[in-house]
């Protein structure tokens, strides 16, 4: 609680921020929504004409679109599922006494600080290459045939790279979390005689729960738009295979200059963002009032 | 006998996390060492690890093939000056929402982060056409302008988070003493939240560095970041292993180390005040 | 001069009304002690005059002028908090030269201000130590420095020993009393804490639920009560309160009678009971009696009265001193 000068002083203050991120919202949002509405291709200036709902319907009917949303939330849930779990692991061995955990912490980190474009030459190049990559030199030595993953699973292969990024964050996060529990509390468990076990699941997993939470929210926003790890991989493909909705906009907008459908596709994504959204400001704003 | 078995378990718990350390690193340090190899030892079978002969021509060739340099001082103007506009924009709101809450305080921050939840591409077409219209198209000071809103929510967050921990009797006692409310924000308040306001800044340094969405489809080739420099490879032309190696290490090798030296601040912001 | 009044002075957040009207006149020079239980709203009060909050309704006048709407710098007032409120990133020098530099001192002055300001409150060794560095007692005395070089019209302190432990508390409270003899300035003082608002105050203001109860010097309260609440609150163990037939005897509805003037005797008495908890402090022994159809009494009685659990002792009240309400929890005078 204030007095009515200092609210009134923050009114002002906050006014900057609200006022640039409405418009950040509003102004590019309803142009595609207008957009989106018409036919309209740069390659054709001038033919612009009002088109309806026809984008959507051509939109909703593409067969790529229903693999895009598959795509899409495959990359998410793939994803969060391995750094979570991962995240979990890594930081319970992270949070044991060793020598030189500071290293292991820094060697740990890095693949977090690696921009996408990198991380995805890298891996695609260097590792998942079926004849140069070292995946295949260690099938090979194996006596395997080298496997083509971009080719054949790129789906997976994707989810593969991403999740790497984000291992570190999840695990980061997760080991701060644990490190904060009270050491009286677990000594507490202990006297009670909870086990390894029971002491996991009642009393540092619910400790947790706040920072999983955390991880979700963050990786879920930038999860949702994946782009430059399918762009310089696979470029959405063989096919559609590795399209999600991102990418799936912005070939229609950059790659084929259908301003119209990419638009249609762009706010299709919206919706479906924000139910995402909603769902996941429930649960944060649940467990962070707590 | 006890410290026996302690030191034994603590010996296998090191050999577990370094295995694992390493291997989370070792596509990074693959690169790194790719980047100094031939273009034909970069590919040979059995591949080498240590034992090859040294060679930092790669790194030439890329500077002169790409203008290395040129890039880079585009990330650095891009992450750089999109955090420094984003904290002038963000401390005076999250001071306001961190000191001087309302019963909307909370709806409005949490419509701040909403504003993160759309998806790029929704808005990707009119920023495309906007920009190519006022010419801000391949320009840094349009990617300021679009990695200073995108960051944003993140900025005012985070400063809203360790602005919450500094108690308000402080500022009320300098507004016993006399300050007036610029006063209050310049001796009392930023110096106290210095070690957060660090912390924010590094953070989206970082993300701002990596930030592939915009860049890639706003710049082409004058204002192209490090991130665009680097897709410009993704395309083969013959043997290119090591120099893509070099080129990859240049381009992430500056955050790293920014983000290494940084790592505990790095990781407190990043869990949003979640976790004290 | 600190003669400070409130004029019908409300606070109303939301639909909830904190205080809902108070007047009260404070004159220069004396230390007022507001005091009541938590969330009665004496610490509501004390931000309304220090100006960290706005009044809903009615007027503040500080030294014959009306401050309603100034803002905390332009009253003129110093404030000590709960939580000294010290500035963590600034020496003890600069803590107490800020409010100075803030009101643009030319530095010689500063510096003569606070060496004069670090002397009377024994801070001279420490003055470029961070705050971090000082124990509680001296990051009190740096708060108490920070109000003091201003020459405020008045003090205001915000419950500020309830961060100390006991025996530092009550040298504290000694420091305080001492230098409010010799700055003769007009303090206020915020606390829950009945002992410090007796030991202290040269006037007491009671308050409940954003209601004034009484207003009075330590030993009016002590002695006259108004009310059920005051009689309740001011004194140490809590006055006993009886009601029903035995009240009735003095045609009260509630009498109140303090452990202090309670006479106990094994042989005989107006009220006979057995001993139940027996606490010793040595100089004094607090007896909680089980009075047959009265309830438990506590009683004050010399450390040497030999009685243990389960003794039958007799009580008789001292009947001058007996305090009689009526059912609205009045006095009865």
């Amino acid at each position: 609680m204030a007095t009515l000068h200092t609210r009134s002083a923050a009114r002002l203050m906050i006014a900057p921020s609200v006022l640039l991120l409405l418009a950040w919202m509003i102004v590019p949002l309803a142009m595609t929504i207008y957009f989106s509405l018409l036919r309209y291709n740069l390659l054709m200036p001038g033919m612009e004409e009002f088109a309806g709902l026809s984008n959507y319907t051509y939109f909703l009917t593409d067969p790529a679109f229903f693999q895009a949303i598959f795509n899409t939330l495959a990359i998410v849930l793939g994803v969060l599922f391995i750094t979570v779990i991962g995240g979990i692991a890594l930081s319970l061995l992270l949070d044991q006494p060793m020598f030189g955990q500071g290293i292991v912490r820094i060697l740990v980190i890095a693949p977090f600080l690696i921009m996408p474009t990198v991380a995805a030459l890298v891996w695609k190049n260097m590792f998942m290459n079926p004849v140069n990559g070292l995946f295949a030199w260690l099938a090979k030595l194996v006596g395997l045939q080298p496997f083509d993953f971009l080719a054949n699973a790129p789906l997976f292969s994707i989810i593969l790279i991403v999740a790497w990024q984000w291992l570190p964050f999840a695990t980061l996060i997760l080991l701060t979390a644990l490190q904060s529990l009270d050491e009286e509390q677990k000594e507490a468990a202990q006297m009670d005689g909870a086990g390894a076990w029971s002491r996991f699941f009642y009393l540092v997993l619910p400790h947790l729960s706040r920072a999983i939470t955390v991880v979700i929210l963050i990786q879920t926003i930038f999860l949702l738009s994946v782009f430059a790890e399918i762009l310089v991989t696979t470029n959405g493909g063989p096919g559609t295979q590795s399209t999600n909705l991102t990418f799936l906009v912005y070939a229609q907008a950059l790659l084929q200059f259908d301003v119209g459908g990419a638009s249609a596709g762009g706010i299709i994504a919206v919706i479906l963002a924000n139910i995402v959204a909603f769902f996941l400001m429930r649960m944060i704003g649940k467990t962070l009032e707590a | 006998m006890a410290r026996n078995v302690s030191t034994r378990r603590k010996l296998a718990v090191t050999a577990v996390a370094w295995t694992i350390g390493i291997l989370i690193f070792f596509p990074i340090l693959w690169t790194f060492l790719t980047s100094f190899k031939t273009e034909a030892q970069a590919i040979a079978s059995p591949p080498a690890f240590l034992f090859f002969d040294w060679t930092t021509e790669n790194y030439f060739e890329v500077q002169s093939r790409s203008n290395y340099f040129k890039h880079f001082l585009n990330s650095v103007v891009v992450s750089f000056g999109s955090t420094l506009l984003g904290l002038i924009v963000a401390i005076p709101a999250a001071w306001a929402m961190a000191f001087a809450p309302t019963k909307r305080t909370k709806d409005v921050l949490m419509w701040m982060l909403s504003t993160k939840m759309m998806p790029p591409v929704g808005v990707l077409v009119p920023m495309y056409l906007m920009f190519r219209n006022s010419g801000l198209l391949d320009t840094r000071t349009g990617l300021v302008i679009v990695l200073t809103l995108i960051n944003l929510p993140i900025i005012i967050w985070m400063l809203y988070t360790y602005f919450k921990e500094i108690p308000g009797e402080i500022l009320e006692a300098a507004r016993m003493d006399g300050a007036s409310l610029s006063k209050e924000i310049i001796y009392v308040l930023t110096p106290m939240a210095i070690p957060g306001i660090a912390s924010t800044l590094l953070l989206n340094i970082i993300l701002a560095w990596n930030e592939a969405f915009w860049t890639l489809n706003l710049s082409a080739a004058k204002a192209a970041p490090l991130t665009a420099f680097i897709a410009s490879y993704s395309s083969p032309e013959g043997l290119f292993y090591a120099k893509l190696s070099a080129a990859s290490t240049m381009a992430i090798a500056p955050i790293l180390i920014l983000g290494w030296f940084s790592q505990k601040q790095l990781v407190r912001g990043l869990t949003f005040g979640a976790v004290k | 001069m600190g003669s400070i009044t409130l004029k019908n002075v409300s606070k109303v957040f939301g639909a909830h009304a904190v205080i809902p009207s108070i007047d009260l006149d404070i004159t220069d020079g004396e230390f007022v002690v507001f005091v009541g239980p938590s969330g009665c709203g004496k610490s509501t009060l004390l931000r309304l005059i220090a100006g960290l909050e706005d009044v809903s309704d009615g007027q503040i006048v500080i030294d014959g002028r009306n401050a309603t709407e100034l803002p905390p710098a332009k009253r003129g007032l110093s404030m000590v908090f709960q939580s000294y409120a010290l500035y963590p990133h600034m020496s003890v020098r600069s803590n107490i030269a800020f409010p100075l530099k803030m009101a643009g001192e030319e530095k010689a002055v500063i510096d003569k201000k606070v060496a004069d300001a670090a002397r009377v409150l024994n801070l001279t060794d420490y003055l470029d130590r961070k705050p971090r560095q000082l124990s509680g007692g001296q990051r009190q005395r740096v708060a108490i420095g920070r109000a003091i070089v201003r020459q405020p019209e008045a003090f205001l302190f915000d419950e500020p020993l309830s961060n100390l432990d006991a025996a530092l508390r009550v040298n504290m409270r000694l420091e305080i009393s001492q230098l409010h003899q010799q700055l003769k300035t007009t303090m206020i003082y915020v606390t829950h804490d009945q002992v410090e608002a007796m030991t202290m105050a040269d006037k007491i203001v009671v308050l409940n639920r954003g209601r004034i109860e009484q207003v009075g010097s330590p030993l009016e309260l002590y002695h006259k009560p108004d009310n059920l609440f005051v009689a309740g609150f001011i004194g140490s163990p809590k006055m006993n309160f009886i009601s029903g037939a035995p009240a009735a005897a003095y045609q009260a509805h509630t009498i109140g009678i303090r452990p202090e003037h309670l006479a106990l005797s094994k042989e005989q008495g107006t009220w006979r009971g057995t001993v139940g908890v027996a606490e010793h402090l040595g100089s004094d022994t607090f007896l909680h009696v089980n009075a047959d159809g009265i309830g438990t009494l506590t009683a004050r009685v010399s450390g040497d009265f030999g009685v243990t659990h389960g003794d039958p002792v007799f009580l008789t009240p001292d009947v001058q001193r007996l305090h009689k309400f009526d059912d609205k929890g009045l006095a009865i005078r």
